[in-house]
């Protein structure tokens, strides 16, 4: 005789909500939306302050649950992404939308309400950058996905700066162009040694797409921008002299591990993709000194006037 | 999603931590917004 067993899925776990938010990449969301609001001029009220790094990160986590459900078919393609709540059959696509959608929400809402709607207004133009124009539009379509996807990722400093004084001002443009620049040597460094992923499941990055003889001169051209461009809050007078002997020596040293992945050619099917995985592993670091050196000098020597 | 015929313990246990999580959440953020009134009120 058959037996019938009604199977219920258990319910997902909150370690499985807390996964959906990409807490990993929130710290350094979070690290360099409090360095913009350390480094700008003026004063914010520590409560207010809070709120408003709470608020960058909650925005964060939306964010990226959205993204989580929007390509929760894609992540079951890929080793790296293939563990995460949904495509592991951890949690419902709908309560991983509704999450996204709920924590979206509630961050402008609250960003407006207690900093200003000019912060919040901007959190709410980051998160829609991520979720749709990023997610949904570039990085099916386009190999340039990273380039102009890397915006998403550049607004914390400037909501954090904007919390702080209230308007839009050249510093925090440059602190935006900063990330800008930066993503793409970062990003692309990472592609390089799992494009096999990205290829099974179709996604055109730009080593699978145009090649890896393209794409290392690409994280080369991006990493000598980065030189000049790290140097320009000294230069306009937002940033003193330990911000700038900072920026020199960190961009510089970029430029040295981008060198090495710009000029070399894969070994064979088994290279070990040394000098890859080291930018890339440099490129985190880089982005965390180079913006605890800005808040150090805006400590130490008070610069960050109103540019 | 993960499936067990047996499952109820830890179906329980799971609904106990996420309310457990979800009270903590909602009780700080009360207290957010009332930090938040008092900075604003002075």
């Amino acid at each position: 005789m058959n037996q019938s067993v009604t199977l219920h899925p258990l319910p997902a776990d909150w370690r499985d909500f807390f996964a959906l938010t990409k807490p990993r990449v929130m710290s350094l969301v979070i690290f360099t939306g409090l360095c913009g609001m350390l480094a700008a001029p003026g004063h914010i009220h520590p409560v207010l302050g809070f709120t408003a790094i709470l608020c960058i990160a909650i925005g964060a986590g939306g964010a990226a649950a959205l993204n989580q459900w929007w390509e929760a078919d894609l992540d079951a393609g890929m080793k790296r992404t293939a563990q995460r709540p949904i495509p592991a059959g951890r949690m419902d696509r709908t309560n991983a939308r509704d999450f996204g959608v709920a924590l979206s929400f509630a961050s402008v809402l609250l960003m407006g309400l207690a900093i200003g709607w000019l912060a919040a207004g901007i959190l709410a133009i980051s998160i829609l950058y991520y979720a749709v124009v990023y997610t949904v539009w570039l990085k099916p379509r386009t190999p340039q996905n990273i380039v102009i996807g890397g915006g998403a990722g550049a607004f914390p400093p400037v909501i954090g700066w904007v919390a702080v004084t209230g308007d839009i001002t050249l510093m925090p443009v440059v602190l935006f162009a900063i990330i800008f620049f930066w993503t793409p040597p970062h990003f692309w460094a990472l592609a390089l040694f799992v494009q096999t992923d990205y290829a099974k499941v179709g996604i055109p990055m730009l080593p699978v797409v145009a090649g890896e003889k393209v794409t290392r001169r690409q994280i080369l051209i991006y990493s000598i921008l980065l030189l000049p461009l790290s140097l320009v809050p000294w230069w306009i007078g937002g940033a003193g002299a330990i911000y700038g002997v900072a920026a020199a020596a960190l961009s510089s040293l970029f430029l040295v591990f981008a060198a090495r992945v710009g000029m070399r050619t894969r070994s064979g099917e088994d290279d070990p993709m040394k000098p890859e995985k080291q930018l890339f592993g440099y490129s985190v670091l880089y982005l965390f000194v180079l913006f605890a050196a800005l808040v150090a000098d805006r400590l130490i020597l008070g610069q960050g006037i109103s540019l | 999603m993960t499936e067990q015929p047996d499952s109820q313990p830890e179906r329980k246990r799971i609904i106990r931590q996420r309310n457990l999580v979800l009270a903590i959440v909602l009780g700080a953020f009360v207290v957010l917004v009332f930090a938040i009134s008092i900075v604003k009120m002075s």
